[in-house]
């Protein structure tokens, strides 16, 4: 069924917009389903004259605008959208650098108990000693496979934990009274992460390129450090799938010029146990609970970067720490810790992640996690394996957990992009790798099957991606104009971003008084 | 793919029409293409002052952004105001009415020095 | 098998590295140069799923969440609908990433759309981000804004903004040559205009923007819209430091001419959980569009013209545009955006409306009882629903209390340790889940350790 929602004549047209005809399936808007008067109660009815000490400039002038449903059309409106979305619990989610692996559902249990749920984050110390121990033994344990000497687990999100880090590294220099390092190093292949983060840190980004073989230039890489660096930011495994095979002389030439190795730790799924980046000579790294420790990544968020750090930056860690005294467990006291670069946001971190995390540490043990890399990075050899007479491999090296393939071969044969293999997947029922990063090899994709899946899927993905390919030499068209399955079809985005509509028409309040 | 005849072009694909001591600066068709759907362009403030080469702008597609570098120092004397509601105009006429700036040139009348004529900007993009 | 959700058996293994022509698993690693390459992890075994659901509950146990709490300090508890919880565990959404393929992600897309448009709503602006962090995160992304946007480099906080989000912002501000001064607050508790009014007179040293919180760190609702006319007479921006359920009975920001809103949205139906993970709300004006960090989502059509949702304005992020993005920002808290938005559709106007003035009624039956047991109120502005007591000790009064099971609110001199004023000062509030009882037991307690 195709309905045209008819938009109401509108009292206040902030966003003109054209009749918009909703597709099978998709769901109109909250103000398109609202009816006013209907509404289910939730809390008690508040006292009539409960805003009276109020002074009436202070007082919202004109009604609330919001719109008014009953409880089931909330929720079949809400299950409704959910089912538009691809997700992990629906099927293969390959998206390289974002290790989307199966969240296991012990963990949101866990995270839904009310003695996590219901903490306040101001709670004292003496009745916060739960989760203060889930913490303090958290940090303990990615100290360990971090190979750090401590743990913050406060950043919001991978990029938070970058820029925890790196101004732990200007205050790491600004104590030794070394004012001159005003650049930090990323290679060509990095995150767009690290160079935003170095800006906002107030710091200068130097590119240095790659080699033909996916690995940092160690010759150009020597020749951009200089008195004026403050930090390197490696992605180890690289954002390409590669080990770094020069890490040693690489963190040797970085340490050399007195500048200090931050280690973007997105690609830890890879090296679990198999490479400590504290004890091979890094100083800093961040990890990403929603890859690497399975927490959901929940639409695009929230997620957790928890950073770890050598001896030289604990006395920069964010406050505050948590301790331990004796059996109890406490939060660091305001101006404990002078050299400390402050508070990265309110309160202590995002908890309710944490557990997640822990519950899955806690669930693999260490020789549980070292298996979950191994078979990571198993996986993405054998798809890469599957997938090599149909695609350029354009490096040789065994890969990680993650691995580059390109079309450009295909390109130039059929004139179908990746974009365009990208989007006939969805029509074979996959979601589409990682496309067109990272910025360094021509018409890419970037792989990440995941430990969790089975051998019987990485198949089915390869099939399709090779029937798809195929596909581009009988039938450009079909691959081209794809998807076609799908509950929309290619968006006109240029339209989107030229006259942005970025929010519903203003809905006006209505003056009568609240029922009941 | 349009090189026009008594434009000066950078490497960066810019080009600049010479008018007595002023010029007007856009971005080539080469640019337009590559760039894909043009949807802002951020202008600089009319006084303006610029070096050659220094960035005056951002020019943003759907999925990129890109510097604009003025061709030659000046002042800014004139902005395209039409660009603010209609970016497209920069896909659609990138010689004429996708025109960017108005610059008074730093060095007076006459062509600046360091720029390429059109045969030579043909050149560059059929190599690239 | 050491682990519990991995499919391969010994033969699937076997079969994948007899493809790729490997002999064993350590063939996978060779990359590592062997003098770095580790040798495992020594971390505790790995636990059945019984075993590791016992652990978690003893660990959840430990903690005491059952005080009677009247504790706020910008996290505040509220009924959560059961709606929330049952959305919020849909596979769909949670296990999701972002929509960069939007023509399968019309459901988190259309989600980040509608929930900017109810915060736009809430706000009286026209922009709203996808989400920020926290409240924190989002006051300093506000302020490095108005730096953006006015390209001066000094910006004034009120001393009563949460001090978390201060701080934060001051963590953000140490890697430019940024200025952040506190402006002083009255004994009515309110931000001092007069010293606004002399910080902003300043010329050789111009405003980029004013941030004051309402209702401000001590619970007192301040002047915003003077506030924000003396900002925009001297050029600068006018950040309001919002909580958003007070908005359904508050003015909006928009009305009194905010440029931005930030502020914590954990009160719009998300729980508590010791500080996160929450969602940092940030509102704009919508010529500030362009200055906006993080993602937004728009509507236009597919190729058929049906209407479909996408994230605009991409541009301006950290992926494409590198060391000159608006900020560094690529996960956001869609989730917990996801959350606000089903808990906003559910309560409806009157339902929010109800959580607000409820909550206003419960503080107003707070502050008598505690005044009746000779516990005044420290500031004498007009407050919503906490405000500031002064009790004699109160570190060791708020101890004595938590022994009895109640949760005093917060020392103020925790956050302001320097200031004589507040020795004494208790941060109490309530809510629409506030109990009488609870009112009632947390007065008669008062009076028994002040005893």
């Amino acid at each position: 069924m195709t309905a045209t929602i008819e938009r109401p004549e509108q009292e206040t047209a902030q966003v003109p917009g054209p009749r918009q005809v909703v597709g099978p399936g998709l769901q109109p808007t909250l103000d398109e389903l609202s009816r006013p008067g209907r509404a289910t109660t939730k809390v008690p009815h508040a006292p009539a004259d409960a805003l009276e000490r109020i002074p009436p400039d202070h007082r919202r002038a004109a009604p609330l605008g919001l719109p008014e449903l009953n409880e089931p059309e909330v929720i079949r409106h809400f299950v409704n959208l959910s089912q538009l979305n691809y997700s992990v619990d629906t099927g293969f989610y390959p998206l390289g650098s974002c290790t989307m692996k199966y969240n296991p559902k012990i963990n949101e249990w866990a995270a839904r108990l009310p003695g996590f749920a219901a903490l306040h984050p101001l709670a004292p110390d003496a009745v916060a000693q739960g989760t203060l121990e889930l913490m303090w033994e958290l940090e303990q344990w990615l100290a360990e496979i971090s190979g750090m000497k401590a743990v913050t687990l406060q950043p919001a999100a991978g990029a938070h934990g970058e820029l925890t880090g790196i101004l732990m590294i200007r205050a790491y220099h600004m104590a030794r009274g070394d004012h001159e390092r005003t650049e930090v190093i990323v290679p060509d292949s990095s995150h767009g992460t690290n160079p935003a983060t170095a800006s906002m840190a107030g710091f200068r980004t130097v590119t240095v390129k790659s080699t033909s073989e996916g690995q940092v230039d160690l010759a150009a890489l020597s020749a951009a450090l200089g008195p004026h660096t403050a930090a390197v930011m490696l992605t180890n495994p690289s954002t390409l799938g590669l080990f770094e095979r020069q890490i040693v002389e690489l963190l040797d030439a970085v340490h050399a010029a007195g500048a200090l190795a931050y280690m973007d730790g997105a690609n830890m799924n890879a090296i679990l146990g198999k490479f400590r980046p504290g004890a091979a000579g890094f100083d800093v790294m961040h990890f990403n609970t929603h890859k690497t420790f399975s927490t959901p990544h929940g639409g695009g968020g929230p997620g957790a970067g928890p950073v770890a750090v050598n001896e030289k930056l604990v006395p920069f860690l964010p406050w505050p720490r948590v301790f331990r005294d004796g059996d109890a467990y406490r939060l660091e006291k305001p101006g404990e810790r002078p050299s400390s670069i402050g508070r990265v946001r309110s309160y202590q971190g995002s908890t309710g992640v944490l557990v997640r995390a822990y519950a899955y540490l806690l669930a693999h043990g260490g020789e549980g996690l070292v298996e979950v890399s191994e078979d990571a990075v198993l996986a993405a050899n054998y798809l890469r394996h599957r997938l090599s007479d149909t695609f350029e491999m354009p490096f040789a090296q065994v890969s990680k957990h993650e691995f580059v393939a390109s079309a450009a071969r295909l390109k130039d044969e059929t004139g179908v992009r990746m974009l365009d293999i990208a989007k006939r997947l969805i029509d074979k029922g996959f979601h589409p790798p990682t496309i067109y990063f990272p910025l360094t090899v021509e018409e890419c994709m970037l792989v990440e099957p995941t430990e969790t899946e089975s051998v019987e899927t990485l198949d089915a993905f390869a099939d399709a991606l090779i029937e798809v390919a195929r596909e581009a030499h009988d039938d450009p068209e079909l691959v081209k104009s794809a998807p076609h399955d799908s509950p929309v079809r290619r968006l006109d985005e240029a339209t989107a971003a030229r006259q942005p509509d970025l929010r519903w028409r203003a809905m006006s309040g209505r003056e009568t008084p609240c029922p009941g | 793919m349009q090189v026009p005849d008594g434009l000066l072009y950078t490497q960066d694909h810019e080009w600049l029409r010479v008018e007595g001591d002023e010029a007007v600066v856009g971005i080539t068709a080469y640019a337009a293409t590559e760039l894909g759907d043009i949807v802002f362009v951020e202008m600089p403030a009319l006084g303006a002052r610029f070096e050659p080469a220094q960035s005056f702008g951002v020019i943003e597609s759907v999925k990129t952004a890109s510097d604009l570098y003025a061709p030659a120092g000046g002042e800014i004397i004139a902005i395209n105001e039409a660009l603010h509601d209609k970016p497209e105009l920069v896909n659609n006429d990138p010689y004429g009415e996708g025109w960017m700036i108005r610059i008074k040139l730093a060095t007076g009348a006459g062509a600046p020095d360091g720029l390429m004529e059109a045969p030579a900007y043909r050149a560059l993009i059929e190599a690239a | 098998m050491t682990y519990g959700y991995g499919p391969n058996t010994a033969g699937d293994r076997e079969r994948m590295l007899g493809a790729v022509g490997l002999e064993s698993i350590d063939g996978l690693f060779s990359d590592i140069p062997a003098s770095v390459r580790a040798t495992g992890l020594d971390l505790p075994a790995g636990l059945d799923e019984l075993s590791l659901a016992r652990r978690l509950e003893t660990l959840a146990a430990r903690n005491q969440v059952g005080l009677a709490s009247f504790l706020g300090a910008g996290a505040y508890r509220h009924h959560i609908p059961a709606t929330v919880d049952q959305i919020l565990s849909r596979g769909e959404f949670y296990t999701a990433y972002t929509p960069y393929q939007p023509e399968i992600s019309q459901g988190t897309l259309q989600t980040i759309y509608e929930y900017q448009s109810l915060i736009c709503q809430l706000t009286g602006l026209d922009v709203v981000s996808a989400s920020h962090y926290d409240g924190g995160a989002a006051t300093a992304e506000a302020a490095l804004m108005t730096i953006r946007q006015t390209k001066r480099e000094r910006v004034l906080v009120s001393r009563a903004v949460h001090r978390h989000f201060v701080d934060t912002t001051r963590t953000y501000f140490q890697g430019g040559r940024l200025t952040l001064e506190e402006l002083p607050t009255t004994a009515e508790g309110t931000t001092d205009l007069a010293a606004l009014e002399q910080a902003l007179a300043d010329p050789d040293r111009p405003v980029a923007g004013v941030l004051i919180g309402q209702p401000n760190a001590f619970g007192i609702l301040e002047p915003m819209a003077q506030a924000a006319q003396l900002a925009h007479a001297a050029g600068a921006l006018f950040v309001a430091v919002v909580e958003p359920v007070s908005l359904a009975v508050l003015a909006a920001p928009g009305d009194y001419e905010a440029d931005i809103a930030v502020g914590e949205g954990q009160p719009l139906g998300i729980g508590l959980q010791y500080g996160g993970p929450y969602l940092g709300l940030l509102a704009a004006r919508s010529d500030l569009v362009r200055q906006v960090p993080g993602r937004l989502v728009g509507r236009t059509t597919d190729v058929d013209g049906r209407r479909a949702f996408v994230m605009t304005l991409r541009a301006r992020e950290q992926d494409i545009r590198r060391d000159k993005a608006a900020s560094n920002i690529c996960t956001n808290q869609a989730l917990c955006a996801l959350a606000s938005t089903v808990y906003i559709a559910t309560l409806g106007p009157h339902g929010l409306r109800d959580v607000a003035a409820g909550g206003a009624a419960k503080a107003a039956e707070l502050e008598g009882a505690l005044a009746a047991f000779g516990v005044p109120r420290i500031h004498t502005g007009a407050y919503l629903n906490e405000f500031a007591v002064r009790v004699p000790d109160a570190r060791r009064i708020h101890a004595a209390l938590l022994e009895r099971g109640i949760l005093a609110g917060l020392p103020l001199a925790d956050w302001y340790p320097d200031d004589e004023a507040l020795k004494d000062a208790l941060l109490v509030c309530a809510t629409e889940v506030t109990t009488s009882d609870d009112i009632a037991k947390f007065a008669s307690a008062l009076r028994e350790v002040a005893a």
